[in-house]
């Protein structure tokens, strides 16, 4: 008797790519917004970052449906939190909230790669970056999505700062501003759109500092 | 089938006495893990983790020696053949006396060892002479679980429990894990979960454990001094680095003493590299007299 293979599969990859970058007191969040299945595009106007808290950012590429349920998850979270403890949830609860939420269904995972950024307690910028099923990092910049291996070289040479690992402990210097990291974001977006097909469209920037949370919009190629 | 012990997850659900809304009902549920509805669940968990790639890979390793216990790691993790994070840290200082490694699935590690309070542990941890455990794929529950039962052994029977007797306790914690693939080390001893429990002086795990293997069996006496040994562990998982692609980034060594940990050093092993290699200058009359050979 030969084996069944299964013909359905409870996931799809929609694509796309996000980028968070983490600055001394701002935080800036990028995803595109095109959304594909396959060879085919859904939709070019799909966003793909959403706001968790106060001062939390969340982008996910992957799945989207998924992403869409743990988004509502942890909105719910965050509501209930706001009512017992009368506060938002910072950034850095907020991610291990979402890294919890993710093991939580280490059996069956959220097919979601997420980035999370915004500021911490103090007002510094953070990035935490995750896998799929809730291993999560703090670190300065990340990327994730179809274009990540395309993104993450470039932000390498660009950001790359001495490991926190190493003994005699180095600085960590982030030396970029505001505006050079949307620069940054911008020159990234249009080089990963080139070479990656599930990339593009338009790209969706999102910047967090202490006056708030500002949007901004920029064309790519929708081919 | 074997049942997992998950009452170290019980948080929310004693949050919601009294209220009855449905929506509460699905949070306030104690948090469980969700299995898919599927028949071979085994074929499923092999597709899903092939297609998520959760970040793993590793090299780590410990030794006993006659100054006490060395520790070491690397800090890579890598999603399929991409290198996901050069800066994880694999050895958790769970208290002064105590290191944890971890080696496998980053999230199991990570979520375990957090979800086990292994904070609320600091303060009742003073099993010193089990100075060092390693649990790959993350399962350290089981080490909290363990450490408990060797406090209550040394609770009941007025005297710390011995290292022999810690390692069998802890084989028959990882029986229950049967076919998981937990594999942990209660120095002198090395315990799985398919049942396997060794004795010796020293173990390295992860993707890298083969090259870590051959430095430390070749280079290993029982009476070697602390600089010694710090250097025998940071040449094992130097040479690990270098020949395991999933191993990678920087190298820490921490010994464990009769006073507790201390970390040794952390060096990137790309710069390492040169130390072990350096390259020599050359005379240029030699570079000369080569250049003008036909």
């Amino acid at each position: 008797m030969t084996k069944q293979q299964a013909n359905w599969s409870p996931y799809d990859n929609n694509g796309g790519s996000c980028v968070a970058i983490a600055g001394a007191d701002y935080c800036v969040i990028a995803a595109d917004t095109r959304m594909s299945t396959g060879y085919n595009i859904l939709t070019r106007e799909y966003s793909k970052i959403t706001k968790l808290a106060d001062k939390c950012m969340m982008a996910s590429s992957g799945f989207q449906a998924d992403v869409k349920a743990l988004q509502k998850l942890l909105a719910a979270r965050h509501l209930i939190y706001q009512h017992q403890h009368n506060k938002q949830m910072s950034c850095p609860a907020m991610a291990q909230l979402l890294s919890n939420t993710l093991y939580y269904k280490r059996f069956f995972p959220y097919y979601s790669f997420n980035v999370l950024g915004g500021l911490d307690s103090e007002g510094k910028g953070c990035v935490y970056t995750y896998d799929a099923v809730g291993s999560y990092e703090r670190v300065g910049y990340s990327s994730q999505g179809s274009g990540s291996t395309l993104i993450m070289p470039f932000l390498d040479n660009q950001l790359k700062s001495p490991s926190p690992l190493l003994l005699p402990a180095q600085d960590a210097v982030t030396p970029l501003s505001e505006s050079e990291a949307v620069d940054l974001v911008k020159t990234v977006f249009a080089s990963a759109t080139e070479r990656d097909i599930y990339t593009g469209d338009k790209l969706e920037i999102v910047v967090v500092n202490a006056e708030g949370i500002r949007s901004e919009y920029m064309d790519l190629r929708k081919d | 089938m074997m049942k997992l012990d998950f009452s170290g997850l019980e948080s929310a659900s004693s949050h919601f006495h009294g209220v009855d809304s449905e929506l509460v009902e699905g949070l306030s549920r104690a948090p469980s893990f969700e299995i898919p509805n599927t028949t071979n669940f085994d074929g499923f968990q092999k597709e899903a983790i092939q297609m998520v790639k959760p970040a793993k890979g590793t090299t780590t390793l410990a030794f006993i020696f006659k100054e006490g216990v060395m520790v070491a790691a690397d800090s890579r993790a890598s999603m399929g053949g991409y290198i996901s994070s050069q800066s994880v840290k694999k050895i958790i200082e769970i208290n002064p006396y105590m290191l944890g490694t971890m080696a496998g699935g980053a999230a199991d590690c990570q979520f375990w060892h957090r979800n086990l309070g292994i904070k609320a542990l600091k303060k009742e941890c003073e099993i010193e002479y089990i100075n060092f455990l390693t649990y790959p794929m993350g399962e350290e529950f089981i080490g909290i679980s363990h450490m408990f039962r060797c406090r209550l052994h040394e609770l009941a029977n007025r005297r710390r429990i011995s290292v022999t007797g810690a390692s069998k306790l802890l084989a028959n914690i990882l029986y229950s894990y049967r076919g998981m693939g937990l594999v942990g080390t209660v120095l002198p001893y090395y315990v799985d979960s398919e049942g396997g429990r060794l004795k010796g002086n020293r173990f390295s795990v992860g993707s890298g454990s083969p090259y870590a293997y051959g430095v430390l069996d070749s280079g290993y006496h029982y009476d070697m001094s602390v600089e010694e040994a710090a250097e025998l562990a940071r040449r094992a998982i130097y040479q690990a680095t270098f020949r395991d692609g999933a191993s990678g980034g920087v190298a820490s060594v921490y010994h464990v003493g009769p006073n507790g940990w201390k970390k040794l050093s952390g060096d990137d092993v790309g710069e390492l590299y040169y130390k072990y290699n350096p390259i020599t200058p050359r005379m240029v009359e030699q570079e000369m007299a080569e250049a003008a050979e036909p």
